[in-house]
């Protein structure tokens, strides 16, 4: 009989077995206010069978909630990836304007979103209700930027001497050699930029939301942990998990798709 | 005045000097190689040829113009290909072609890259990129590519180099074969002296670095089509191979000196295996005595 090979399945199935034992074992033992898988199944049946339905401003589906945190991180990572991209391009081809901007980026690279956000609150008062997602956007573009930034200065940087001479010789304009040459030379680096940036602009997304209060993942976890609704804080990390796992699964697909030589 | 004329050109690299003092003059229509030693140069000259480069002294002159910038008159076809991997073969060649002719219409330039694309023999790979492509077909599209720019002088930097000697043979039979439809004037840099005498009217040799300078050029007056085979038997070759090689190997070559040297010579006996270990004593070690000689001794200069 053949042996149908399903490692791929039951391998990862076995992790996550264990995990939620080790789960149930801890909420048995020392944490005692950890909910045990049961009841955070129990208490979050609601939320994840009517995924889209909308009880009340804080009471909805956990998949409008992760809509609502989409869409705020789509228009946050699309200004970290418009600004990101042309200063990675200038960093990459000026070494003088490496030598200014450097030691600024790095100093403002390690900074916490955490404390970007009430910078951010504070930028933004005077747009009155706007201003806890212009704050938002702000924490994620300024977080969010510094992969692609980086990666797409060292991509450009790495361009072989030989297509730039190509690019001379051919006396191609310099628009025609950034589209041309630059830029399709550079584009597996500028991905894995993205990538990342992607990455974290997921992670500042929460934390942006626990503190100004939105509606969405963050908000709904900071809210159900005042509200003593543990099990929710649960659903919360796994459905963050999840979310930033797929879109890592996509960003990757894209960029396979764009690798050249 | 010559179509090419370079005129005392001296090019440095910081505190390394190059070049010294190269003059050529190369009329149109001629073949001619240049052959020397890896890192004497070789790819400094045709930079300095193709206006990649500027000279520290002296200057270069196409068709009485001086050399100041690169240009699609000056097509080159570098050692490593350099063909866009992104794109097609087909595209690699209209990227070019769009750049020298951009009023043709678009079906006169599609004419133009196929008839490029079939000079080269690599129709069935018009739309591989170049990943797709063996080095052969690679450096090829590379030949294509600059043919289809129309230039008025083909530099071709070491083009085979990078290809194995199979390779290189048919490729040489290539160049030769393309190279008599049109009679450009080229210009041919090569490590390997027969492909020179095959190749081309004249061969000039390139002496070793630092400052290398070029040799005494020697005319090749063997008929075309000159046979590989041939050509082994043919005492003009034998004679201009020889001149070739006596030149880089001799004055040209890397310049020697004898100098004598105190050599101190260790004087060392086996060891004895039949005695026993001991770890700290000095029973095994070998035993050296010291001992002086002078000697004469080649060095490079």
């Amino acid at each position: 009989m053949k042996k149908i090979k399903l490692d791929w399945l039951i391998l990862p199935l076995l992790g996550i077995f264990a995990v939620v034992l080790l789960w149930q074992l801890s909420a048995s033992t020392w944490a005692k206010e950890l909910p045990s898988p049961f009841k955070t199944w129990v208490a979050s049946q609601a939320y994840i069978l009517e995924p889209f339905a909308k009880r009340g401003e804080m009471d909805q589906g956990i998949l409008r909630f992760t809509w609502y945190s989409l869409v705020l991180v789509a228009k946050g990572y699309a200004i970290a990836l418009l600004i990101g991209t042309p200063l990675g391009f200038l960093l990459g081809l000026s070494a003088t304007f490496t030598k200014i901007f450097d030691p600024i980026i790095q100093i403002l690279r390690p900074v916490s979103p955490l404390a970007w956000l009430p910078l951010g609150l504070v930028l933004f008062v005077g747009a009155g209700k706007q201003a806890s997602e212009f704050g938002a956007l702000f924490t994620i573009a300024i977080c969010a930027m510094w992969p692609t930034v980086l990666n797409t200065a060292v991509g450009v940087r790495a361009i072989p001497q030989d297509y730039l001479n190509v690019a001379r010789v051919l006396k191609l304009s310099r628009s025609k050699t950034l589209f041309k040459v630059l830029i399709p030379a550079s584009l597996p680096y500028m991905f894995t930029g993205f990538r990342l940036s992607l990455g974290i602009a997921w992670l500042v997304i929460v934390a942006a939301e626990m503190l100004t209060g939105r509606p969405g993942v963050g908000g709904f976890l900071w809210q159900e942990y005042n509200a003593l609704v543990y099990e929710h804080i649960i659903l919360c990390i796994i459905t963050i998990g999840l979310v930033g796992f797929l879109l890592d699964r996509l960003m990757s697909m894209a960029e396979r798709r764009f690798k050249t030589a | 005045m010559a179509f090419l004329e370079i005129n005392h050109v001296t090019k440095s690299y910081g505190a390394n000097q190059v070049l010294r003092d190269i003059n050529l003059s190369i009329e149109k229509g001629e073949f001619v190689a240049i052959v020397g030693y890896s890192g004497a140069g070789k790819t400094t000259l045709i930079s300095l040829i193709a206006g990649l480069l500027r000279p520290d002294t002296g200057s270069l002159t196409l068709n009485d113009l001086e050399i100041t910038e690169p240009g699609p008159d000056r097509g080159v076809v570098f050692q490593n290909y350099s063909l866009l991997p992104w794109l097609t073969v087909y595209e690699n060649i209209l990227l070019a072609v769009e750049q020298v002719s951009p009023n043709w219409s678009s079906a006169k330039k599609q004419q133009h890259v196929e008839e490029h694309i079939e000079l080269v023999n690599l129709g069935p790979a018009r739309n591989k990129r170049p990943s797709e492509l063996s080095g052969g077909m690679r450096q090829r599209v590379s030949l294509a590519r600059a043919l289809a720019m129309n230039p008025q002088i083909l530099l071709l930097d070491e083009p085979l180099s990078a290809l194995d000697a199979l390779t290189r043979a048919t490729l040489q039979t290539e160049i030769e074969r393309i190279w008599e439809q049109d009679r450009k004037t080229v210009v041919l840099i090569t490590n390997d002296v027969d492909e020179g005498i095959l190749l081309a009217d004249r061969i000039i040799p390139l002496s070793a670095g630092p400052g290398a300078t070029l040799g005494p050029s020697i005319a090749i007056d063997i008929p075309r089509p000159r046979d590989r085979k041939a050509l082994n038997h043919e005492p003009r070759y034998q004679k201009i191979r020889r001149q070739v090689i006596d030149f880089l190997l001799g004055d040209g070559g890397r310049k020697h000196t004898v100098v004598a040297r105190k050599l101190i010579l260790p004087d060392i006996e086996p060891e004895d295996l039949s005695a026993p270990h001991s770890f700290g004593g000095r029973k095994r070690k070998p035993i050296r005595r010291g001992e002086v000689k002078t000697e004469p001794v080649e060095v490079d200069v």
